[in-house]
């Protein structure tokens, strides 16, 4: 590990430490808040008693269709849109705005359209994501340096070829934090459908369990969701890094 | 030097259409210019005169508004002919491979053999200086540096025409006279017709057999002088009496067309043909 990791690291378990020594000693109030350590031993508890599985393959089930989707269609739609310049000039406007529509509004009228499934929260999984992916992959394509197309040219490339050994790598920066921004935007809107209402999941069940005044589950439900997601973007960081660490991006 | 034609542009001229309101950009010629088998040719002019556009139309890289343009007796249309390599004026190197991966690009989408390819690549690389940065990556180098990684990777498809966009333009002027003898040698040892565009006069008086003077946008020759220097040249001639008559001729003709670039002359008609008397 490098040094910053160290730092990084001691500065999430000073924090945790912290909260420990705040709930224990009676400054927060244990109805309120649970020590981290209960926190841990919670959630160990319930992940090893099999009574969220369900709830959580769920999630991450929705979570991954949504960024397999969004990465996929953003990106074809991206590049599609970068294609058409006239296209792209109508579309600036609502891409630029996009992020201000608070979407959740349409979660009821996705559940009446669907149904009572899965569909409802991909979908605005989709919807949160899909856009992060579509405005990085024109930012990807746009700052492909003119010169390549005659380097490609040169070398008598096909539109396929080119696209795959000069536009794709070129672009690969600003498509990776696309997929970055994808993951946590998928994840923002799964979790927070199933909190409004859903069969299941891991936000249904620490809407559930906040309904129950079962701080125990919640938050121990909480910490998973927080370390997953912390695991999974330093997963992507790492990749990253080892992607493009030496191209000086 | 056989005096043979390699390549030639017959009137040629090279409109940019409109676009979004800006009128068109009538950006070269006509020209006339026949690359002989062989020799080294220089073109130097002011800046916006049309000289990367003309060797993008030699280049068969963009088609001439008017006029034919042909390379070994075959003329070029809408593609880049088998023998022309091409090094540009922007750094074209790619971030994402090693200076190793760069210079075999060409020949690996070309499905030649590894062990030719490595022949090649490492040809090249050592010609070009690079042999300790094969493993590097171009945002590890210096602009000159990465310049010369793009000139290894059209180096390695031996091209028979050889065009080169200013490359050293991101050199300091000693290192600009040694990559000048590089490229001499280069030009010895591979036998090709090599045109150089650049806007050092005393780079294009030492390194070619002839230099082609050329006008304000729409860039014309105005003159192409001869300079009789022997094959095995290089900078040392830079002393002699010969070196400075060239070069004062090209400045003679480039100065006002350099002042009517910049937009100081006062009779700067646009588009105009000013030529120098003498
Ligand atoms: N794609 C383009 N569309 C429209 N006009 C262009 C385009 N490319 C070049 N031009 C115009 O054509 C003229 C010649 O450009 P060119 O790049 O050939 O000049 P140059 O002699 O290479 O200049 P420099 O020495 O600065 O590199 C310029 O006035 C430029 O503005
Ligand atoms: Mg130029």
């Amino acid at each position: 590990m490098t040094r910053l990791a160290w730092i990084r690291l001691a500065i999430v378990l000073g924090a945790f430490a912290a909260l420990e020594w705040l709930v224990q000693s009676g400054r927060i109030s244990t109805h309120t808040m649970i020590p981290p350590t209960r926190m841990v031993t919670e959630l160990w508890a319930i992940l090893a008693s099999g009574e969220l599985t369900g709830d959580i393959t769920q999630t991450l089930g929705n979570v991954a269709i949504a960024c397999l989707l969004s990465v996929t269609v953003g990106f074809v739609v991206g590049a599609g849109i970068h294609a058409i310049p006239r296209l792209r000039r109508a579309l600036d406007p609502f891409l630029t705005t996009y992020y201000a529509v608070p979407f959740f509004v349409f979660y009821p009228l996705l559940v009446y359209i669907f149904g009572m499934n899965n569909l409802p929260m991909i979908a605005i999984g989709f919807m949160f994501a899909v856009v992060a992916m579509i405005i990085n992959t024109l930012n990807g394509l746009d700052k492909i340096p003119r010169v390549y197309d005659k380097v490609a040219r040169m070398h008598q490339m096909s539109r396929a070829s080119m696209a795959l050994r000069i536009q794709i790598p070129a672009a690969a920066p600003n498509l990776f934090t696309g997929l970055k921004l994808s993951v946590a935007y998928a994840f923002i809107g799964v979790i927070a459908s199933e909190f409004i209402l859903a069969p299941g999941g891991l936000g249904y069940a620490i809407a559930f369990a906040y309904d129950n005044f079962d701080n125990e589950t919640m938050y121990a439900l909480m910490l998973f969701i927080l370390v997953l997601v912390t695991a999974i973007n330093m997963t992507l960081h790492y990749l990253e890094q080892r992607l493009l660490r030496r191209q000086g991006f | 030097m056989t005096g043979e034609i390699h390549a030639h542009l017959t009137r040629v001229t090279r409109v940019y259409p409109a676009v979004a309101g800006n009128p068109p950009v009538h950006a070269l010629g006509p020209i006339d210019l026949e690359l002989r088998r062989g020799e080294f040719f220089a073109i130097v002019g002011p800046s916006g005169c049309g000289k990367s556009t003309c060797m993008d139309v030699l280049a068969g890289l963009a088609p001439p508004s008017e006029g034919e343009v042909s390379f070994e007796g075959n003329p070029i249309r809408g593609s880049v002919p088998d023998g022309v390599g091409a090094v540009f004026q922007e750094d074209a190197s790619f971030p994402w491979l090693t200076v190793w991966d760069n210079a075999a690009f060409g020949l690996r989408r070309q499905g030649v053999d590894a062990a030719e390819i490595r022949r090649r690549v490492e040809y090249a690389l050592g010609f070009m200086g690079l042999r300790d940065f094969a493993q590097a990556y171009p945002a590890q180098l210096s602009g000159g540096m990465r310049q010369r990684v793009c000139i290894a990777r059209t180096l390695v498809l031996q091209p028979r025409l050889i065009l080169l966009d200013e490359p050293f333009g991101a050199l300091d002027a000693q290192t600009r006279l040694l990559m000048g003898d590089e490229l001499l040698r280069l030009w010895r040892e591979t036998g090709a017709t090599v045109l150089l565009i650049t806007h050092a006069l005393d780079e294009a008086a030492m390194l070619s057999d002839r230099v082609g003077a050329m006008s304000a946008r729409p860039g014309r020759f105005l003159e192409t002088l001869e300079t009789g220097w022997p094959r095995d040249r290089d900078s040392s001639m830079l002393e002699g009496e010969t070196f400075g008559h060239i070069t004062g001729r090209l400045w003679q003709l480039l100065r006002s067309e350099s002042q009517a670039a910049m937009g100081h002359h006062p009779d700067a008609a646009q588009g105009g043909t000013r030529r120098e008397a003498g």
